[in-house]
């Protein structure tokens, strides 16, 4: 596909005898929402982290933009407008949010060897990561410390902490992960908001979340992409019904938050 | 650094000033006004054992405050500062054995070797994590220390007499007790307004950052550990500086400066005065060293009375002694 902003080949990566990666491949058209979905242990965060540089592949290669990005540190790879978030909160608990999303900021305007100058008294630091709080609903929680946000407030925050990257494609590992009814519908609003200024892949087990994003999907079962489509056709794809959605709506019952 | 939210601010987008005074500030100003005053006490009661005791606490204080860069503010758990002490010390002894005894000579060469050699340790040690990177600084430090032992020339085990302090012309004479002591003083509070500075700025808060999130820090674009290892040169080349003033504050330097123990001690000092605390290293070394003068005028066995207490606050007070004052540490 000529306008592929990213495209993996034949990754791969073993954790000892068992392959949380198996020959991945995968396209990712610019200004798609591409969503990755599969069960429990289908190596969907692995995918997340060999993406983000995290992880190191043994096989295959990553290309983003033109360029072979499969050896790059994680911070090349965020410089170069590739940004994750966790699926577990992965904030600065001491910090407040305001300098949470600053350091974001910081992180993309050069080097940070600067010695004396208040960093908090940066308007060129504080202007964009405040817009930035805003743009995720937490302008009003600009001074509160990440650890006494409430759960979804740091979820929304791990994302504004992404965004404040400037990204070009952004990785969202299951952004609804632990919130409520309600907050997912927040998150599934701000998710399309962003539909359109950039790339995004998104992890998630909130299949309609899924369903209401998603341009296309790809089925992720024990490391291997089993199928990749338009929303409708994976739906109605026997081999995926087989493997993950029928096996999802049994697994529902037992499960209360997922 | 706890759970509070922050005072208001006076414009959004602008943080607090740390600088504001506030009752926490108390025992830190207190504390200064009467460091101040010491040389006067002196004079009155002619105690000149004063002098010489608390230009000992303050040129450990800067060993402290260096420390607390690293370790507070940075999270890198150095059991191997005293070696930039001795490092620091040698090459002013060193180099007044060899006759140079200029200190524009000796003070920025000792410091450069400090700095060098923290580069040397920190491209290492800063790889690893946790009680990996205790243990390499350690055994850096451990290496450096029979260095000294094995310098022949330089008095060996029994360490080098420096005969003659720096000299800086007609500028300052370090053999004026009260000078010395001023100017200890003025580097010291000189090095706590640097790290006040340094905490708060980008760099500060890259170094901060990465000690609280290490890898989120690289998610978000960071590298890490270019930051790390800058921050903790800056610490050694500071702690030479300490090594520097201590040789010429005793007159003498041997290997015992390097010992482990002493590294223990900085610690005990930045601990007990509350990690990643401005003023904390300077009231954890005051502390320290002024218990361990009076219990080992009553006892022989001085850490048998400081041990459990360093282990009282360390369990109870989470942020050490200027965390109590502040009344909002309490673990």
């Amino acid at each position: 596909m000529a306008n592929a902003l990213l495209h993996v080949e034949g990754l791969t990566r073993r954790f000892g005898g068992v392959i949380a990666a198996d020959s991945v491949t995968l396209e990712i058209s610019a200004g798609e929402v591409h969503a990755v979905i599969g069960p429990n242990g289908a190596g969907k965060s692995t995918l997340v982290g060999l993406l983000a540089g995290e992880v190191a592949s043994q096989e295959g290669t990553i290309r983003y933009d033109g360029g072979d990005i499969t050896r790059l540190p994680v911070y090349r790879r965020s410089r170069l407008g590739l940004a994750r978030s966790f699926q577990i909160s992965s904030l600065f608990p001491d910090f407040t949010a305001l300098d949470n999303v600053a350091l974001a900021v910081q992180a993309h305007q050069g080097h940070s060897f600067h010695f004396w100058r208040d960093a908090r008294r940066e308007y060129e630091l504080r202007k964009p990561a405040q817009a930035a709080l805003e743009h995720a609903g937490l302008a009003d929680r600009a001074g509160v410390r990440v650890h006494r946000l409430s759960h979804g407030e740091q979820r929304q925050l791990e994302i504004a902490m992404a965004l404040a990257t400037q990204p070009r494609l952004l990785l969202l590992d299951e952004p609804m992960a632990g919130m409520g009814p309600e907050e997912s519908a927040q998150m599934v609003a701000m998710l399309r908001r962003l539909k359109g200024s950039m790339t995004i892949l998104l992890i998630e087990h909130d299949m309609e979340a899924v369903f209401a994003l998603a341009d296309r999907i790809s089925v992720l079962v024990y490391g291997r992409v089993i199928a990749c489509g338009r929303p409708e056709d994976v739906r109605a794809d026997p081999a995926v019904r087989k493997a993950y959605l029928g096996e999802k709506e049994s697994e529902r019952h037992g499960r209360p938050n997922a | 650094m706890t759970g509070q939210i922050d005072p208001p601010l006076d414009s959004p987008l602008v943080a607090a000033s740390r600088f504001r005074l506030t009752a926490g500030m108390a025992l830190p100003v207190l504390l200064v006004a009467a460091l101040a005053l010491i040389p006067v006490y002196a004079a009155v009661t002619s105690d000149t054992f004063a002098i010489t005791l608390f230009t000992r606490v303050l040129i450990l204080a800067i060993g402290a405050v260096s420390l607390n860069l690293i370790m507070g503010y940075g999270g890198m758990v150095s059991f191997g500062h005293a070696a930039y002490l001795g490092i620091g010390g040698y090459a002013v002894g060193v180099l007044a054995k060899e006759g140079i005894g200029s200190g524009f000579v000796q003070w920025p060469l000792a410091i450069a070797a400090s700095a060098l050699f923290a580069l040397g340790v920190g491209a290492l040690s800063l790889r690893t994590r946790g009680v990996y990177f205790i243990m390499i600084t350690l055994a850096f430090a451990q290496m450096i220390y029979y260095v000294a032992i094995g310098l022949d020339r330089y008095g060996g085990d029994d360490g080098l007499t420096i005969y003659k302090r720096s000299t800086f012309g007609s500028l300052i004479d370090l053999n004026n007790k009260t000078l010395f002591y001023y100017l200890c003083f003025g580097l010291l509070l000189a090095s706590i307004y640097f790290i006040a500075r340094l905490t708060n700025s980008r760099f500060g808060l890259a170094i901060r950052g990465a000690r609280s999130n290490d890898r989120r820090m690289r998610a978000i674009g960071f590298p890490t550990f270019r930051y790390r290892l800058v921050c903790f040169v800056i610490a050694g080349a500071l702690c030479g500086l300490a090594g520097v003033l201590l040789a010429n504050h005793t007159n003498f330097v041997s290997p015992a400066l390097m010992h482990w123990t002493r590294s223990g001690d900085l610690i005990v000092m930045v601990v007990l005065g509350g990690l990643g605390s401005l003023f904390g290293p300077l009231i954890g070394a005051v502390t320290f060293l002024l218990l361990e003068e009076g219990l080992s005028r009553v006892t022989q066995y001085p850490d048998l009375i400081l041990g459990p207490l360093l282990l009282l606050v360390a369990i109870y007070v989470n942020g050490g002694i200027e965390g109590l004052i502040e009344g909002r540490r309490l673990g």
